[in-house]
């Protein structure tokens, strides 16, 4: 009862912080929004047809040859010679499929990729045309989920594909790919509980500020270790590329597609890696703000306005790359052991890994009980208790594991005798490397004498 | 009091949602219904977003469309094309007594929501200011309603658990191997060689082509019930026509 007794008292204390975004948008006209719409949307672009040419350069170094380097310098206009190609290629529609579904299906996922960037603080607040404004299109108080709402709308585009294209391995590609998506969503979005209860808020300007002084990286490595697999998972990219495997499924759910529908396809997963790199700088390293070492020199001028649009870009392009070096070293996973591990391993922990940051914040706050000094730092009972706790579950586990594999080995592997009886079954068996031949016994059958019958004489 | 802004983006999305929710309705293709419920959806979180409960909008469509409404898309696809709507009454009178139910319900609803009076609306400007959103919902549910809240989610989780154990077949014996089933094959006496190959005997050997059992006439049972289903299986008549004609030129060129 002791629980709910407390209960107004914590409710009190949730009503005490409020969670409406930090970014302060009065002093930006209608016109100022449009034209930071048009710099995002550019941004976007230009970002990929870079990130496709750079995709195709390192992943070619990575296996010892160059990679394009004919169109432009450094082959730097590849990418836009591709999209001219790809625009001026014959659109074909397959006869069985849905014209209209097939046609909105690559509309779907080129504009969903689009909209989730909207709510991304690419720099802090900036002079822009002689207004001070912060440099992201909006803010809500719930922008994180705004964007895992239209990652979920944009799943549709995939799905529709796959079924609108009136063909079997799209429609499959489809089905595994929504189902993966829809798997890594839960993960994703667990993963960035723990930063909401960190932060106090699901608004994307409060959760960079919340971080001036620690990157929730360090807090909540959990979380980031779970957040950048779900998010090669969400975005179907290699080592997950399932959906696509050429081996299994053609090209999955665009098998069909071409021409500037399948443009709009390529467009739309380079976008999300995007968003998804984006957001996982924003939630864990910092978002628009200096690295550490770099934020308190010239005091502080390199973590203030538009400084900030470089920091945050070179974090993305951090991501792109780590995006690239995978698929330039690993091969695609299996589909039942990759839902398997989604399911079975990452939800699962990420729910514990929630619970637990939720009693850690709680001690932090003081709601379960008082605070311990340990060399003139004051650190909550609780979360000395709970780490306590895991480091002896950890011990415990380890070494349980560690008994049962032991055990399992042996029993995969039984001890071979050093001499063997070649004829102790009746049957004359070779010895095993390392085993020595013993002499037959007494008591072995006798070996059948030699057959009665002589062969008859031919011709 | 509802600002020009909103007025607008009402008179444009609501007909639209109208229009969603009619098509769920007299879609002819299944997955076209569903989009149409996925547009109604969405519509209605942008309309919830538009009255400041961004929480509420967000979730609406995190949870419908992302969740529910693909799920339905996702059984709606794997259902086999060859399984369509029965158009036959199973009760008599269905038909009538429910239009009769929905026109009475209609009347009902159009009564009551004509003789209401509106005050104006309070909005949620002044929550959304002191609290926030989320904090303001967040309050309520794990606060003032923390017992409703929590017992309606057990009984959610036991109905989820409930239909997977009433859906989940336990095999109570072992499953027939190959040899017990040949050896059900001739108890039955049929199809003791296996079913037709398709294309056998005929003069094509795809597998939508049907075999030709002995007298001449397709075997259905040589090819996938899909096929037949989506009308994508080749009928031997070309062929066998074809064959006519030479025997008929045969016959004509004997009698000659």
């Amino acid at each position: 009862m002791s629980i709910i007794a407390a209960l107004p008292e914590v409710v009190s204390l949730v009503a005490e912080g409020t969670d409406n975004p930090r970014a302060d948008f009065s002093d930006t006209p209608l016109w100022l929004t449009v034209v930071k719409a048009l710099i995002v949307f550019v941004y976007l672009l230009v970002s990929t047809l870079l990130v496709i040419w750079f995709e195709r350069r390192v992943i070619g170094r990575m296996q010892q040859r160059p990679g394009p380097n004919r169109n432009g310098p450094f082959g730097l206009l590849q990418t836009l010679a591709d999209g001219m190609k790809a625009m001026l290629k014959e659109d074909v529609r397959p006869k069985a499929a849905d014209a209209f579904v097939f046609t909105l299906a690559p509309i779907i996922t080129a504009s969903m990729a689009f909209v989730a960037f909207a709510i991304m603080p690419m720099a802090g607040e900036v002079s822009m045309f002689g207004h001070t404004t912060p440099f992201q299109l909006t803010d809500t108080p719930v922008a994180v989920l705004l964007v895992l709402a239209v990652a979920g709308v944009g799943i549709y585009g995939v799905v529709l594909a796959g079924w609108s294209s009136g063909s079997t391995y799209p429609l499959m590609g489809g089905l595994r790919s929504s189902a993966q998506m829809i798997s890594y969503e839960i993960a994703m979005g667990l993963s960035l509980v723990a930063v909401f209860l960190y932060a106090g808020s699901m608004s994307t300007s409060q959760i960079v500020s919340a971080q001036s002084d620690l990157w929730f990286v360090v807090p909540a490595f959990f979380s980031f270790f779970v957040y950048v697999i779900t998010m090669v998972g969400e975005t179907n990219r290699l080592p997950f590329d399932l959906a696509e495997g050429e081996g299994e499924l053609t090209g999955g759910f665009h098998t069909e597609y071409g021409s500037m529908r399948f443009a709009m396809f390529f467009l739309g997963e380079y976008i999300n890696m995007f968003t998804v790199s984006a957001l996982a700088t924003t939630m864990f390293l910092g978002g628009y703000q200096a690295p550490p070492g770099l934020a308190s020199v010239f005091g502080g001028a390199l973590n203030e306005g538009w400084w900030g649009l470089l920091w945050f870009t070179a974090k993305l392009w951090m991501f792109m790359f780590v995006f690239v070096w995978l698929r330039g070293s690993l091969p695609r996973v299996r589909y039942d052991q990759f839902m398997r591990f989604g399911w079975k391993f990452l939800i699962p922990a990420t729910l514990a890994w929630v619970v637990l940051v939720a009693f850690f914040r709680a001690g932090q706050n003081g709601w379960l009980g008082g605070t311990w000094d340990v060399a003139g730092r004051s650190f909550p009972v609780v979360s000395l208790v709970l780490v306590g706790v895991i480091a002896v579950l950890a011990l415990v586990g380890g070494w349980m594991w560690d008994t049962r594999t032991e055990r399992k080995e042996a029993a995969a592997h039984p001890e071979i005798p050093d001499e063997i009886d070649p004829y102790a079954g009746g049957h004359p068996v070779p010895p095993m490397p390392g085993q020595r031949l013993r002499e037959p016994s007494l008591t072995a059958p006798a070996l059948p004498s030699a057959p009665d019958t002589e062969e008859a004489p031919r011709g | 009091m509802t600002g020009t802004g909103e007025e607008v983006m009402f008179w444009i999305l609501g007909p639209l949602s109208v229009l969603g929710a009619l098509g769920l309705v007299f879609a002819k293709k299944a997955v076209h219904a569903a989009l149409g419920m996925a547009l109604t959806m969405i519509i209605l979180g942008i309309f919830y977003i538009a009255q400041d409960a961004d929480f509420l909008g967000v979730i609406q469509i995190f949870v419908y469309t992302g969740a529910v409404i693909m799920l339905f898309l996702f059984v709606v696809m794997l259902v086999g094309v060859d399984s369509s709507d029965s158009l036959v009454e199973t009760l008599t009178g269905q038909r009538w007594a429910t239009a009769v139910l929905s026109l009475g319900l209609g009347g009902i609803l159009g009564a009551q929501i004509g003789r209401a009076s509106l005050d104006d609306a309070v909005g949620l400007d002044a929550v959304n200011a002191q609290t926030g959103n989320v904090s303001g919902v967040a309050e309520l549910i794990f606060g003032r309603y923390v017992w409703v809240f929590e017992i309606t989610s057990a009984l959610l989780i036991t109905a989820a658990l409930g239909a997977m154990v009433l859906a989940h077949r336990e095999r109570l014996g072992k499953g027939p191997n190959q040899k017990e089933w040949s050896k059900r094959r001739f108890q039955e006496g049929e199809h003791l060689a296996g079913l037709p190959a398709p294309g056998v005997y005929a003069r094509h050997n795809a597998v939508d082509t049907p075999a030709l059992l002995p007298d001449g006439t397709p075997s259905e049972l040589s090819v996938s019930r899909v096929l037949t289903a989506r009308d994508q299986n080749l009928a031997p008549e070309e062929y066998t026509a074809g064959e006519r004609t030479i025997e008929r030129d045969v016959q004509e060129g004997g009698e000659r």
